[in-house]
């Protein structure tokens, strides 16, 4: 009886306003919204790191790293919701060994693993002359851990430095598609709901997947900006400008396919229209202008931004702001599919209105907690690997990769100097 | 719509389908049933390469038909599910809502009693006069369910008492057990799946909790049990068909508005009642196949 209380209320149209009474429980709630928020980070973090690694964008240099870590950071607590979500934690493993293969679901442990696993290599190779140098200067229990990151290979000659770039760069590669799988697959896992007007949709992958970039990018400006200003370090105006094209560019597509599928929506007059024009003016409507004004002011201030070549402290302040406004709208559009869809009953005449639970399981304090915990475990992850790389002076943007393979012998500790020489 | 005897030989064909496919498919996570299916698969497919090899005729290679899917005697001993394709028929022109079938499956079913959980409900559809589309409730409509007073007993209130009413009808709803079923496409583990009789079951041992099949069930017929933290549905009673019982919610309808019986026997009485009304499934367009059919039922009911 205690889940009366629960319950969704439900919307009396005109007429029926009718849902089946075992809709008036959502299946998925706040935790369901997270859980493709967080994937989507890992996508726009690792599409950045890919651009220094694989595509030599000099850059994006100083976050490449960082971004790694992020994007590990972010995928380590992507299953951290859904886990939570289920009836039986237990069992969750039984969805790996004996995966059901028509399931959209079933696909997600082996995506995320595989992912996992070249992120781990990619940050491996990314690491290595730090790990060893670590290794060698870092005493005590630390310089154990570091110890057994090096698996043993201590070579860090320029040979073997070029060898680490070139497997991060080809791992980084491999990451694309990656990336792109495993967002358009979480696209997929609402898209090839048929029973959700909402949501049965084929443009769902390539939304889920161009807001993942949205929002991945957005985060790394953040955790960028912040960690430069508590590392009391300069921000790289170079790198700004060029997070701030491939968010532009991101945005403009999100928007792009977006309005594309809302238009089509309303000119087709899909089943049930009616119900959606009551569930767009009802319970979806303040979520709804979020996702919108959270998409244009971002999208008018980064064009102002490009357009004016802003520099400087503008330019940092502007960004950031952007990056915020675009991690929030990307937020309110994952709640707009996952909760939206549930508000249209499959009866197609009735709303319900979802309003989530503060405490509990399934409530916006343990949601909120997952997600703040994939930015504490990056922080101990920065910890153990300090991504920072001192800034490049390179004006050619552009560098040549087969100058990977110069002189011999670097010192590893001195590594960042030869960086910047072969940057420059 | 097809005629019914198309859709009986239909449903054959897919059966005798269903019994070449390998054994992973639809029970594949049945425990020791399903090692003896694995060994049996390999062991046919062993033979038809050893038969290929021997004869060494290009032309032999057509490979032997599959031992069959399913172990004659299933789950339940005794019963064989190979032999049974259970169907189900609502006559809508007899309900009169007084919905003892609800609480008859709540009681059986062990289903939570509380107003969102249900294995089986009843939809009431009134036509007002002058009005083009019904007013539509079930018994778990908050107006309903202060009409009872309780939530263990239920009832439709009297609302309509003095309104002009045009028309009005009860339809009862609960899984179709359908023959493509998107609920068991969806599961990442196999927990829900489909028997060779036809009926839509859920291990609630394997179930682990995630929902999916939930969404995909266009029917609103699957609900989350927060008692046994497993999605949960109506399983026609599977416990009492394969004993020779009817379902609980049939054998407690005083007028005989549900129906339940095999469609592989001509003279029962599901296939009596499709023989001799038009029926229909609801939402045929998804291409579940469901089968559950409905007599004298509007559009508006979906
Ligand atoms: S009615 Fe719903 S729960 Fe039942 S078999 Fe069909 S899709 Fe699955
Ligand atoms: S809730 Fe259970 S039965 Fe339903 S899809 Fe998930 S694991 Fe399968």
């Amino acid at each position: 009886m205690d889940t009366w209380f629960h319950t969704a209320p439900y919307v009396v149209s005109a007429y029926s306003g009718y849902v089946y009474p075992n809709e008036t429980v959502l299946p998925w709630g706040v935790l369901i919204v997270i859980y493709p928020y967080i994937t989507g980070l890992v996508a726009g973090a690792f599409i950045v790191s890919s651009l220094y690694h694989t595509f030599r964008i000099e850059s994006f240099k100083p976050v490449a790293r960082l971004a790694l870590l992020s994007a590990f950071a972010f995928l380590c607590f992507a299953p951290t919701p859904l886990l939570s979500h289920l009836g039986h934690r237990e069992r969750a493993f039984e969805a790996i060994w004996t995966a059901h293969w028509t399931s959209a679901f079933a696909a997600f442990g082996y995506v995320a693993s595989f992912y996992a696993l070249l992120l781990v290599l990619d940050i491996w190779f990314a690491f290595r002359a730090d790990i060893v140098a670590m290794a060698q200067t870092t005493k005590g229990a630390a310089g154990r851990l570091y110890r057994i990151l090096t698996l043993g290979s201590y070579d860090v000659s320029e040979r073997a430095l070029g060898y680490d770039r070139k497997w991060a760069g080809v791992l980084a590669a491999l990451g694309i598609p990656a990336a792109i799988g495993l967002h358009g697959y979480v696209g997929f896992v609402f898209g090839s709901v048929k029973s959700r007007e909402w949501w049965s949709s084929d443009l769902m992958p390539v939304i889920f997947l161009l807001s993942a970039v949205v929002s991945g990018v957005a985060a790394l400006v953040v955790i960028y900006v912040v960690s430069s200003k508590l590392r009391r370090t300069a921000i790289d105006e170079n790198c700004m400008t060029g997070l701030a094209r491939v968010m532009w560019v991101s945005l403009i597509g999100t928007m792009a396919v977006e309005v594309l599928e809302y238009m089509e929506m309303v000119y087709r007059r899909v089943e049930g229209f009616d119900m959606i024009k009551q569930l767009v003016a009802g319970p979806m409507w303040v979520s709804l202008a979020t996702q919108a004004l959270c998409s244009l002011v971002p999208f008018v201030i980064l064009t102002v931004l490009l357009v004016r070549r802003v520099r400087g402290r503008a330019l940092v302040g502007w960004m950031s702001f952007s990056a915020v406004l675009m991690m929030v709208a990307v937020l309110a559009m994952r709640w707009n599919v996952v909760i939206g869809g549930q508000e249209l009953s499959k009866t197609l005449t009735g709303i319900l209105i979802y309003a989530p639970s503060l405490w509990g399981r399934e409530g916006v304090i343990w949601a909120a907690t997952l997600f703040v915990g994939s930015f504490v475990w990056l922080w101990a992850l920065v910890r153990l690997l300090p991504p920072w790389a001192p800034i490049p002076t390179s004006k050619k943007g552009i560098i040549n990769a087969r100058a990977d393979f110069g002189e011999t012998g670097i010192d590893p500790a001195r590594r960042h100097e030869w960086e910047l020489r072969e940057g420059g | 719509m097809n005629p019914a005897w198309a859709r009986c030989e239909e449903t054959e064909k897919s059966e005798e389908m269903d019994k070449n496919k390998p054994s992973k498919s639809e029970i594949g996570r049945r425990g020791f049933m399903c090692l003896l299916g694995k060994m049996s698969a390999t062991a046919a497919v062993c033979s038809s390469v050893a038969a290929v090899a021997l004869e060494s005729v290009p032309t032999a290679a057509k490979p032997k038909v599959a031992e069959p899917q399913y172990p004659a005697t299933g789950p339940v001993p005794g019963y064989d599910w190979t032999k049974h394709r259970w169907a189900f028929g609502v006559d809508t022109t007899r309900c009169i809502g007084c919905l003892r079938c609800v609480e008859a499956c709540k009681v059986e079913n062990n289903v939570p009693f509380n107003p969102n959980d249900y294995r089986t409900w009843v939809e009431r559809y009134v036509y007002l006069e002058g009005e083009d589309k019904p007013h539509i409730d079930s018994q778990s409509d908050p107006k309903n369910i202060a009409a009872a007073g309780t939530l263990t007993n239920y009832r439709f209130s009297d609302r309509y008492r003095d309104a002009k009413v045009e028309k009005s009808f009860f339809v009862a709803k609960l899984c179709n057990h359908c023959e493509n079923p998107p609920c068991v496409q969806v599961c990442p583990v196999g927990a829900t799946y489909k028997t060779p009789d036809g009926v839509v079951l859920i291990d609630k041992n394997y179930c682990i909790g995630c929902r999916y099949c939930v969404q995909a069930c266009p029917y609103g017929a699957r609900y989350f049990n927060d008692e046994t933290n497993t999605a949960d549905k109506c399983t026609w009673c599977y416990h009492r068909i394969t004993k020779g019982l009817k379902p609980a919610c049939v054998e407690v309808c005083p007028v005989q508005a549900r129906i339940f019986g095999d469609l592989n026997d001509p003279s029962s009485t599901i296939n009596e009642f499709i023989r001799s009304h038009r029926v229909r499934v609801l939402k045929p367009w998804t291409g579940n196949g469901p089968h559950v059919f409905y007599n004298e039922i509007d559009s508006e009911v979906s």
